[in-house]
Formats: C-alpha cells, structure tokens, sequence
C-alpha cells in the first residue's frame, strides 16, 4: 500500500486525470441549471455535480499531494490553463472504474473510489432512467437521444485508451487497465441501448487528444466561467 | 412543460422514525421517476431511510365544508381518551 505523502509524479498525473474528468463534467453539468425543465430536474442534476465535484476535489487533493510542487485543488482546478486540462468523455464508465479502482494498491485513491462507487451507481440510475423514456417515448424524443447519442458516441472510445502512463500504472497495480472494464461497459451500454430501442452508432472516426490536452472551443469558454472568481479574487473563500 | 406531468405526494420515514410521514409534492411523469426525484428534492440532506410516492390524485381528502360534521361531535367525548383507568402495575409497553 502506498498512502505516504512521497512524490509519485506518474500517480499524481493519474489522479489528475480522474479528477479532471469529474471536474469538468461536474461543471458541464452545472451549466444545465435552471435550464431543465422541471425544478426536480435541475436538483437532480446538481446533486450529481455536487457529487462530481466533491470526487474531484479528493482527487486533485491526492494529485497535489503526489506531485510535490507545492499546489493544492485550488491551484490546480484554477490556475491551469486548456492544453493542460486532460479529460474525456463519461456515468456507464465510472461505475464499473470505481470498482475496480477500490482495489488499487493506492490507498487514498482505493479510498476514493470506494465513496464514488454508490454516487456514481446513481448517476448511472439517473441517465439510465433518461434514456429509457427518451429513447422508447415519442417518435421526437427518440429522433433527438438517437441524433445525440451519434455525436458523442466517437468521443467514448478515448475513454479505453492506453498509453505509456498506464501503461507503468497498471503493472504497479495503482490505475485500472482500460482493457478490463471496456467490455463491462460495451455490456451495460448495450443493454441500456437495446432496452430504450436506440441504435448502437457504428463509426469509425475516433476523436482523441482529450488526455494530451486537446479541447473543442467550448472548453475554453467553460474553463473562463470555471476560473474567473479565482483568477480575480485569489483564495477568495466563504 | 412541469405542469404536464401529474402530481406526486411524497411520504418520508426518517431513520428513528416508525411511520411515513408527508413531507411534500413533486411532480413526475411515472412512478420511478416520482422516487427518484423525491430522493433528490427531499432526501438529499440525509432525511430518511425510506420513500413512498402516491399519486396525488389517488388521495381521497376530507372537505374543509365537513369538518363540522366529520370532527366536531368528538369535542365532548372526553370518555374515549383512556385516562379514566387505572393502569395495573407492572404492565408495560403502553
């Protein structure tokens, strides 16, 4: 087990990724306040960026920890810049990743992920629930899920990418091998799918780039709405 | 678009606590939505351990016009509280 507080920059740049995913789907999430169509909705859905944000803030924190440059979460959700932002798309994901992440051979993050696993068994429930009366609802509704779910299905694919800092972290048992939960997810999304009478989309072309650093142009404007109280008021607390 | 879906009544059972009680209303298009969302709106400050949702609909309430007839003739039947008789010693539980 290693929980001490020595540096581990390949760790800590792991960590930073998990926690940027949650980070940025948080605020994403965040963004859709007061723009749902019923109250219950928008409660809903900031419950799960709460829960998001609260996941983020553990693992920035650890990231920090292990990186040894003297940042903390603050600096680190605050004072980066897009290129160095490295996440990709996700709730399917994250459910089977927290429990296989609760066996890391890194406490803190074993720790973590063992909180994470009922909040996200909940995201999951919710979208679940979404995508069952969108896609099996009206005609419109499952024209719209179905032409939405084209447009970001490309994207998950980089959520199984290796690369050589996996690589090293699944042979010293601290990250999870994308390998092992990408079927556990192909079979949740497929039943998920089937069950809502969508149309598992089948393309080829593979975006990547989220991990390195490489954003669309709204994430630019997210970052800016992200980071604009800290930037102005540094420390700024309440 | 809210007002389209029918209205739920929510029922809460904290974690001491023996009975469901009323805690408010949402509005929901089914069943399983209805307890999610109440587990959102009403539970998220760790009020309870359990969730009933009842068609709001469903519920048959007594009229404010009735409350005359429906409650009044029990003002003067002091009789039917148990407090006229004398508890036998060592009985518990009541």
């Amino acid at each position: 087990m290693t929980s001490a507080v020595g540096i581990d920059r390949d760790t800590s740049s792991y960590a930073l990724r998990l926690g940027d995913d949650a980070l940025i789907l948080g605020q994403r999430l965040s963004e859709w306040a007061v723009a749902s169509p019923a109250l219950e909705e928008d409660v809903a859905l900031l419950n799960i960026a709460l829960d998001l944000l609260g996941q983020a803030r553990s693992l920035l924190t650890r990231a920090a920890e292990l990186e040894g440059r003297g940042r903390d979460e603050d600096s680190l959700a605050f004072l980066r810049d897009e290129p160095e932002f490295t996440c990709a798309l996700l709730s399917a994901y994250h459910v089977h990743l927290w429990r296989v992440l609760v066996g890391s051979t890194d406490d803190v993050l074993a720790g973590i992920a063992g909180k994470a696993v009922k909040e996200a068994d909940y995201h999951f429930d919710h979208a679940k629930h979404w995508t069952l009366r969108l896609g099996d609802g009206t005609p419109e509704s499952h024209r719209r899920i179905q032409a939405g779910l084209d447009r970001v299905w490309p994207y998950a694919a980089e959520l199984f990418e290796r690369d050589p800092l996996l690589d090293r972290l699944v042979v010293r048992g601290i990250a999870v091998d994308p390998e092992v939960i990408r079927p556990l997810w192909e079979q949740t999304v497929g039943e998920v799918l089937a069950q809502a009478t969508l149309t598992r989309p089948d393309t080829a072309w593979r975006p990547s780039g989220g991990r390195s650093g490489k954003h669309l142009t709204g994430f630019g404007y997210l970052l800016a709405e992200m980071q604009h109280l800290h930037r102005s008021h540094p420390g700024a607390a309440w | 678009m809210s007002s389209q879906f029918p209205l739920w009544e929510v029922f809460v059972r904290s974690k001491r606590g023996l009975a469901h009680n009323h805690v408010g209303s949402l509005r929901a298009p089914d069943a399983e939505m209805a307890l999610r969302n109440a587990r959102d709106v009403y539970t998220r400050r760790q009020e309870g351990v359990s969730i009933w949702v009842v068609p709001a609909a469903s519920i048959m309430a007594s009229s404010p016009d009735e409350k005359d007839s429906f409650f009044d003739p029990a003002g003067d039947k002091p009789y039917r509280h148990p407090t006229f008789y004398d508890v036998p010693e060592g009985l518990t539980h009541i």
